[in-house]
This record gives C-alpha cells, structure tokens and sequence, in this order.
C-alpha cells in the first residue's frame, strides 16, 4: 500500500479500480469479483441515463419527501450557549432515515439488471426497512440478514421489516451483530449471484458499492448545501454527522469537500470506553487492514482478526469503516472524534426535550459532538448536523435501560 | 518448485490427492493427528489454513472450524509452528490457505519470507487477486513460492489466462459456484469447463469444492491433476475423530 500524497482539488474518487488512495479496492474471491463487474458496468451505465435519473429523482421527491429541511434548533442552541446548530432532517425522510436514499437507487439498478430479489445485512434494522421498502415499491423480493442480538433490541424494525413482505434472517454466528450479518449477506449472495443483487447498506464492501452509496447518498449535501446558503447566507462553518459504516457522512461530506473554510466532523462511537470490545471507534483507534472486500481502517487483533466491538447503537457497530473516510482522515480533511454511550443517550433526552425531535440513537452520537462543538466554537458560528434517523425504533430499550435516570 | 514436483508425481499417478486441514482445529494434537494420518495414507500435498474469523470463500462447515479453531487460542504464530513442524516430519509439499488480511498484518514480505524459511511451497489466499496482491506476488517470487489462483465456472478465458499468467504451482478449479461444502454435480457440464481450464493454462489444474468420495475422485481422473478434499475431511473427523482421517482417505483410492 502506498502513501497517500494526493489532495482533495485533483483528484476524481475513486480511481476506476475502486480505490480511496490506498484504502478501497475489491479484496474478493473471483466468483464473486465477476459479479461486481457487472453490477460495476450497469451503475456506470445507468448513472448518467436520463430515465434512470428521472425515475430516481421522481421518488425522491414524492415517496420519500425530498428535499429534506434544514432545521434550526434554536432552543439546543440557546440553552448549549454557543454556535447556532442546524439540523439537516434526514429522520424525516420515509422510512425515517437517510437509508431510503441509496436503498432506491439500488432498488432500481437491481430492477434494470433483471434481478428477482434484494439481500442485504442491517444493524439497527434502518437499512432493513428502508431496503424492504424500496424493493416492495418496485416490485422486487427481500432477504434481510440481521444479527440475533440485534433483532431483540430493534424490534420493531424487525416488525416493520416482515409486514414489508421482507424476510428475515437471524444470523447466528459470532458476535451475532452486524459484522456477522454482513458475513452471512455475502455468503448467500455468492449462493446466488444471479436472480440476488447484494444492496449493502453503507458507504463499504468492495468496489462499486463505496462509490455507489455515496453517489446516491450526496444528495444530502448538495440540499444541504443549496439550503444552508439560502438560509444563512453562507457555508456552515462546521458539519457533524455520525459514522458507522459513514454512508450518511459521506452523505453531507461529499458536497463540501472543496470547501476548504468548512470543517468537518465525523463522530464515532466511543460505547463504554476505550477497551477492546467496548467501542466501535474504527478510524480513531484502528489501523489499516483488510475486511469484507475492501481496505480500510479496521479494529483488528494481533492476527489480523477483526476485534469484537460494542456500541448502544446498533447501526455504527461495526470493526470496519468505508474507505473514503480512511482517506479523508489520512488527508487531515475530516475530523474524526467520539462519543460514549452516556454521551448519545444524553443527547437523546437533551434534543427530544429542547427542539421537540427524538432523534436515532446513532444521530444522537452526531448531536452530542455538536453541543460540544458549539461551546468551543462559541457564538456567531454555524453547526450543520446530519440529523440522520429518527428515534422512534429506540424508545423501548432506552425506556427499558435509561428510564429511570431521565425521569420515565 | 511446486509444479515440478506435481509433474513428476503424476507420471506414477492418475491423479493426486490434496486435502485441507484448519489449524488448531479442534486443537493442534488432534491438527497433527490428521496430518499424520493423511500422510500415511498417500496424500500427496496438503493445504493448511490459518484460520480467519470472517473465511469470505468458505462454506458454513469450515467457517465453523475456523471460528472453533481462533477461539480455541489458534493464532497466526502458534499456526507457523506447527507448520514448521509438519513440513519438517512429513516429506509432501505443504501449503498456507488463509485470508489477505492474515497477512497484510503480518505483513507481506515478512510472511512470505517466513514461508520460505520453514520449507512451505506456496499459498492460496482467495480474497488477494493479483490486481491488490502485486506485494503479494513479488514477496512469493523471490522466494520462490508459488501463488496459487483461482478459476471458477463463470471465469473468463481473458481472465483465465491473466490468472494463469501471475500464478505458479497449479490452478485451483472450483468445481462449481456458491462457497465450499455443499453439494457439486459431477456432470459433463464439469468435463467441458475442465476443458476450458486446461486450454486457458499449461499450469497443473486441482479440482475442489464438492469432492467428496471415490466415485468423484475417479470422475476426475483424466481431466484433473489434483482432487481436492476440503470440508469432507473435516466432517469425517467431527463424526468419528481424527483417527478416522487415514481410512477415509484410503478409501478414495
């Protein structure tokens, strides 16, 4: 692996074999890389066709309710006392989160490829949904796999999922948890390569799927981006999204890049602390290495196995990281820092009771930097914050594990 | 060099035998055991894996030993040792299977030169294609280690040669698609794809994936140099332990 020492103005990501610099690529067996060059050859076909953007750009607008506002949490701001926060309101998407935006995108693809039936892995059951939404919209069949352990904290995504029509598959293996979701994804995908397209639910895996999910997710910026500017009269000084996986950073990100005066943050989680196992803090703690087809930053043990990692949010827990952020925080171009479980749950609370929005506990993560963020920076700048999911599929476990400490 | 000795082999043989064993599964006694017996009983090259907890080519039984195997304490250095140790009792060429990032931890020169210096032959590491393994390949040439590929039914000839072209010892023919240890045809389709492999390379060509007993190691015989027993060993030795591997094996001449 070679160093990076590209910048962000002359460069096009990725280059055409699917590399970030030295993060990306496709590390996978050879059945399956036949399978990627054909779904390769017909997302850069359909990329640029006029009916494919139109069909696209159509639901966007009256399925899932695009553009999604900015909002301005003048109370969160008030009461934090610090720079002014906006919230782009992803949680209010169809489906309630960002997900629906690629989940369309692949949805369609995988109509125009001929394909019978979308397979994909989930964690919170956020891709799930919206995936099992996409595919009944245009008529496709749905197998989600889904960790055995998330399926009992995320219920009613689970509920949402089967009267989609999907199925769902509990993974029982390893961790039980997303990683171990993705491995089963892959495996009945390379059982079936054929009537399957595999829509993996964020900005990983191995080429096209980083740059794909991006390209559907950058959306979120270019709104972001067109309405800050109306609103404000300027480019927000800072943006904030949480990354798992990163989709919906890259989501925001993308369309600010060149933007040199607007810092960015991608927020990790930090779950009970810095241990192993305790945190799926990848790009803050890890190092370079190889999982589930592509180069990335990754938590990884002595071997060179992934490390078990733990989160109270299911949906950013996961060893590895999408490979552009590993550049991105090489470049120095992103900032990548944490919150705890206390952090996210706090913030939880906090913008439910301020602003009147119960946020994704994964968004939440988001959030808890940006009250940070807003205190250091202090009054007259500006935090975007990618407001990524709503929180409606987190009530009864943090009814169930915090309660009691928030007054429930 | 490995293709060297398969040439030679098969001037006494109609086909040779190659098995595969996860390392430290179920424990490194049991591991040596297996060896021993297989040894004795005519395997004529063998496949070590260091496991990985995510084996992305690898069906549910042997990503099963794989994970047994890591939490039973097998790891990348406990796994050279008992290399070491098998390639220096028993006089077959042994062979590393594992994943790219084994060894992109260890890293790559060092891993290839560490390869060398215990006397294995070569690797088979199915997620590194030659257009993300050029350290890879340089590492194992200058050791004179062969880097095993593969081809699958759905494998190109344009792709067939470039795979042939970066690799060394033999080809590894996946006998059908999907992961290992599931049910394969023996069929005419396998009789023309083997075809294909042989016209696409001059390297020796192993058959893998489904092989399972005599009857389909003799389908093989006259259109394959190596019948590659995989999952089958493994499912032998969890039903009746590892004294049954030399039978089983015998029973496949």
């Amino acid at each position: 692996m070679a160093k990076n020492t590209m910048n962000l103005k002359n460069i096009q990501l990725p280059d055409k074999e699917g590399r970030f610099g030295e993060y990306g690529g496709s590390y996978v067996p050879e059945k399956l890389q036949l399978v990627l060059d054909e779904i390769s050859k017909n997302y850069e076909a359909i990329k640029n066709d006029d009916t494919f953007i139109s069909e696209l750009r159509y639901l966007n607008k009256h399925f899932t309710g695009r553009p999604s506002p900015i909002f301005y949490a003048k109370n969160l701001s008030e009461k934090t006392g610090g720079a002014d926060i906006y919230l782009k309101r992803e949680d209010l998407n169809h489906t309630g989160a960002h997900k629906i935006n690629h989940c369309l995108g692949e949805a369609l693809l995988a109509k125009r490829m001929g394909k019978k039936k979308l397979i994909a892995e989930t964690g919170a059951g956020q891709h799930g949904v919206a995936l099992a939404t996409a595919a009944t919209l245009v008529g496709l069949e749905c197998d989600i796999y889904m960790g055995e352990v998330d399926i009992k904290k995320e219920h009613p995504n689970v509920v949402r999922m089967k009267i989609l029509g999907a199925r769902v598959i509990p993974v029982s293996r390893g961790t039980k948890t997303l990683k171990d979701a993705v491995d089963a994804a892959f495996e009945a995908y390379l059982e079936d390569p054929i009537t399957q397209l595999y829509a993996i639910g964020s900005v990983v895996g191995p080429h096209p799927f980083p740059m794909m999910v991006r390209d559907f997710q950058q959306i979120v910026g270019l709104e972001a981006r067109e309405q800050f500017l109306e609103m404000t009269g300027k480019l927000p000084d800072n943006l904030v999204a949480c990354v798992g996986g990163g989709s919906n950073a890259m989501g925001l990100f993308t369309a600010f890049l060149e933007d040199p005066d607007v810092a960015m943050f991608g927020v990790e989680p930090s779950g009970r602390g810095f241990k192993d196992g305790d945190h799926a803090a990848t790009l803050t703690l890890g190092s370079p290495g190889v999982l589930h087809g592509f180069s990335s930053y990754l938590l990884q043990d002595e071997n060179g196995d992934p490390l078990p990692v733990y989160s109270v949010a299911s949906g950013l827990d996961y060893p590895g990281v999408g490979p552009q952020h590993s550049l991105l925080k090489d470049l120095g171009r992103v900032t990548y820092v944490t919150a705890s479980d206390e952090d996210a749950i706090d913030a939880f609370f906090e913008l439910s009771r301020t602003d009147g929005i119960i946020p994704a506990i994964e968004s939440a993560h988001a959030i808890a930097h940006a009250v940070k963020l807003a205190k250091d920076a202090g009054k007259g700048k500006t935090i975007l914050v990618n407001l990524s999911g709503r929180g409606d599929k987190d009530i009864d476990f943090v009814l169930e594990n915090y309660g009691k400490d928030y007054g429930l | 060099m490995l293709e060297s000795y398969i040439l030679k082999k098969r001037q006494q043989k109609d086909i040779l035998l190659m098995t595969h064993i996860v390392m430290g599964y179920p424990d490194f006694e049991a591991s040596y055991k297996i060896v021993k017996q297989m040894v004795e009983a005519g395997v004529d090259l063998m496949e070590l894996q260091i496991p990985f907890s995510e084996p992305m080519a690898d069906g549910p039984v042997i990503l099963h030993a794989n994970q047994k195997a890591i939490e039973g304490g097998s790891t990348v250095l406990k796994c050279f040792e008992f290399a070491q140790k098998v390639a220096k009792d028993f006089s077959i060429p042994f062979l590393f299977m594992s994943y790219a990032n084994i060894l992109y931890k260890y890293g790559m020169e060092q891993f290839a030169d560490k390869m060398a210096a215990i006397n294995l032959k070569g690797a088979i590491v199915p997620d590194l294609p030659p257009e993300e393994g050029k350290n890879y390949i340089t590492a194992m040439e200058k050791n004179r280690l062969a880097p095993i590929y593969i081809f699958s039914p759905e494998t190109s000839e344009n792709r067939m040669s470039y795979l042939s072209t970066h690799g060394a010892g033999f080809i590894y023919c996946l006998a059908r698609k999907g992961v290992t240890g599931k049910a394969t045809s023996f069929s005419n389709e396998l009789t023309t794809y083997l075809e294909r492999c042989r016209q696409a390379t001059t390297l020796p060509l192993a058959v893998g994936f489904g092989v399972k007993d005599k009857a389909d190691v003799d389908f093989l015989k006259g259109k394959a140099d190596i019948a590659v027993i995989g999952s089958q060993t493994i499912r032998v030795v969890e039903a009746k332990g590892p004294d049954a591997a030399g039978d089983f094996i015998r029973s496949l001449f």
